[in-house]
């Protein structure tokens, strides 16, 4: 066995690899509830890959044969509902688990120096998941699948000068066609999983570049030499991590992070296969009811809603009386996130150090969020309007305010070492 | 081209207004009482359908043996009785009539039923089946108080009877007002109204299982599922609990 190691150790970096990125990868102690976020997505993400793999094997992408394979898939292959449950189930719980973890970033200041190009790729996910959510959700060619692809593709159309010409090229037709359907397919199924995979790679090794931000925000890389032996942590870390600094208040990520989030797991599963096997709809909100008949390009549906995790950035959109300037401040909402390590000017990352400002600035805008998510579900009716109107300016002001009070911020002094 | 690009913007326009608009139910929906594991209730449901129902909507993504076999019906006596359209038992639930006749005769084509309850709900389709009533300015001479001007003719007239909307005379504030107590039918049909809302019961029921035929495995795996979660967690907390040992 260890010759076979040998072997491939001298001819790939196998055990190197291993070693700088699991057995001997400094990770704070102190990660709590919010750091099993992460390895969710991943997981969900594998999920997503394989069940996607069988379904692939079935589904037929044309207008004519899409709706019905669906239907055979959950009839008449063996587990098929299965592995359809599995894939529709894991979109939604893909977009819960990434924005808790956004959340977490935000919270413990995960975004700021040194780790803005980490956040970067993960907001490149975020958005590359959106266009993957979205295409997937034409392909079952429901009535929502077909509405709901019409109205955000028409949103491009908004776009002066080249909008129409936009649309007709998104589409590959003068409607949602069997042509629009083709190529949603080809990048939902191939192009746009081989960028996210390739983006969660970078994500990952941006990471392990800069090494794991904690719930302190502080660093456990400490000047060389400057930690006494005895404070030193006993366990072995990687050369490339002790070489320029001492590690304190680590362990390795495997196996004792390994062990701890498979704690994690089996509760998130406990969640996961209660809505796969007991409420694969949720309520209509997974799964919505008017996708179960055929789509129809002559007949809308009374009410047109994308699935809620669209749903905060539709609440933004219909928010604006004007259409152009709503796409406008539905991808500026995006936008802000991607900008954020340059519009918070703090030093203090944690939450837990900043000013009361700050606490309740951050509070607001996640309620913020939650409220526009269920306001894009409801009917854009005059109350429900204004309402979407006051949390969109909420929204925005979030990170307004954060550039102006971040620069001179009152914050609680940081201790040096993670005590916990 | 130009005319074409107008239209998808008119098209796009009238999207955006749609999308913004709402439409709720009028008609408060009876409970419906949903038993999958009544299979005397799914046969006599799966009856009422291929007798009054299949003749103009079809059960395309369903087949014919799946259906004996869930419902625990011999598949000869399903062949015998319940079998109007297919050929072989492994058949898909279709009919004959074209969607453009349907379309000639009714306005609109009859649309297929298999997922119908997952679209509409059980209760809808439970409450819908009960709301026909006699109005004589419509092509059929009936009208559907859940779903006005319908195109579907009462099929269940010869069970349930003639429906009207029936009114009281009460002293309502003082005076004698004309009060709405529902529709009530005339008592011409083959069942009493208790016997109806029975047959309807059944035939959602059945409806309920055809959108989701894989219901029952499903709920019976997941609590298979449960187990092993409940087992993993115990070994996973067990395990975390050995390793950070060595951590504090």
């Amino acid at each position: 066995m260890n010759k076979l190691i040998a072997w491939f150790d001298e001819r790939i970096p196998m055990t190197k690899t291993w070693n700088i990125h699991l057995a001997q990868y400094p990770a704070p102690k102190n990660f709590n509830f919010w750091y099993i976020f992460g390895v969710l997505a991943t997981l969900v993400l594998v999920n997503q890959i394989l069940t996607g793999i069988w379904l692939t094997m079935n589904y037929v992408p044309t207008g004519e044969g899409a709706f019905a394979s669906v239907e055979f898939i959950m009839r008449d292959i063996e587990y098929g509902w299965l592995l359809r449950y599995m894939h529709s189930t894991g979109a939604s719980a893909f977009f819960i688990v990434v924005y808790l973890h956004m959340f977490r970033g935000m919270m413990y200041g995960s975004y700021q120096k040194p780790r803005e190009l980490l956040w970067i790729f993960g907001m490149l996910i975020f958005l590359v998941l959106m266009a993957e959510a979205f295409m997937g959700y034409l392909l079952p060619w429901g009535q929502m699948s077909y509405w709901g692809a019409q109205v955000i593709i028409s949103l491009f159309g908004a776009i002066p000068i080249i909008g129409d010409d936009l649309t007709l090229w998104i589409r590959g037709d003068y409607v949602i066609s069997g042509a629009t359907l083709n190529r949603f397919f080809a990048l939902h199924v191939i192009a746009l999983p081989l960028v996210l995979v390739i983006l969660v790679f970078l994500h990952i090794i941006a990471l392990h570049e800069v090494g794991s931000n904690n719930p302190e925000g502080i660093s456990i890389k400490k000047p060389k030499g400057s930690v006494p032996e005895s404070e030193k942590p006993k366990f072995k870390f990687h050369e490339r991590f002790t070489k320029k600094y001492d590690i304190v208040d680590a362990f390795p990520f495997f196996p004792y992070y390994i062990v701890k989030d498979l704690v994690g797991i089996a509760v998130f599963l406990f969640f996961f296969c209660y809505v796969i096997f007991f409420a694969p709809a949720m309520g209509g909100m997974f799964l919505e009811p008017p996708n179960f008949e055929a789509a129809n390009p002559l007949k809308t549906p009374e009410h047109i809603a994308p699935v809620w995790y669209f749903t905060p950035f539709y609440a933004i959109l219909r928010a604006v009386p004007d259409k152009l300037m709503g796409v406008i401040l539905m991808f500026g909402a995006i936008v802000a996130l991607f900008v954020l390590p340059w519009l918070d000017r703090g030093t203090v990352r944690s939450v837990r150090y900043r000013s009361g400002f700050h606490k309740v600035n951050l509070t607001i805008f996640a309620i913020s969020f939650i409220a526009l998510g269920y306001l894009g579900l409801k009917p854009a009716t005059e109350v429900y309007t204004f309402f979407a109107r006051i949390f969109t300016f909420l929204y925005f002001a979030f990170f307004v305010l954060l550039f102006f009070y971040s620069k001179n911020e009152k914050c609680k002094p940081v201790p040096e070492r993670i005590t916990k | 081209m130009k005319k074409l690009i107008k239209s998808t913007l008119l098209v796009a326009a009238s999207l955006w207004s749609v999308a913004t608009l709402a439409a709720g139910p009028t008609v408060p929906l009876d409970k419906a009482k949903i038993d999958l594991h009544d299979k005397a209730s799914l046969q006599r449901g799966a009856q009422l359908f291929m007798n009054y129902c299949l003749g103009c909507h079809s059960m395309q993504y369903q087949r014919y043996n799946r259906t004996f076999k869930d419902l625990e019906i011999p598949e000869e006596l399903g062949m015998e009785n319940l079998q109007f359209t297919g050929e072989k038992v492994g058949d898909l639930i279709t009919n004959a009539m074209a969607s453009t006749d349907a379309s000639n005769w009714f306005g609109t084509p009859a649309p297929d039923l298999t997922l119908v309850a997952r679209v509409r709900g059980a209760d809808w389709i439970y409450t819908y089946l009960r709301s026909f009533y006699a109005d004589d300015s419509r092509p059929f001479g009936v009208n559907n108080a859940v779903f006005p001007n319908v195109g579907m003719p009462h099929v269940l007239e010869e069970l349930q009877g003639i429906p009207r909307q029936t009114y009281e005379r009460r002293l309502v504030d003082g005076q004698m007002t004309d009060v709405y107590v529902g529709i009530k039918t005339d008592g011409s049909g083959m069942l009493t109204s208790e016997e109806y809302d029975r047959a309807v019961n059944d035939l959602t029921n059945f409806l309920v299982y055809t959108g989701e035929p894989m219901m029952l495995e499903q709920r019976r795996i997941g609590w298979y599922v449960f187990g092993f979660l409940a087992v993993f967690l115990v070994f996973s907390v067990l395990l975390k609990r050995e390793f950070f040992k060595d951590v504090k």
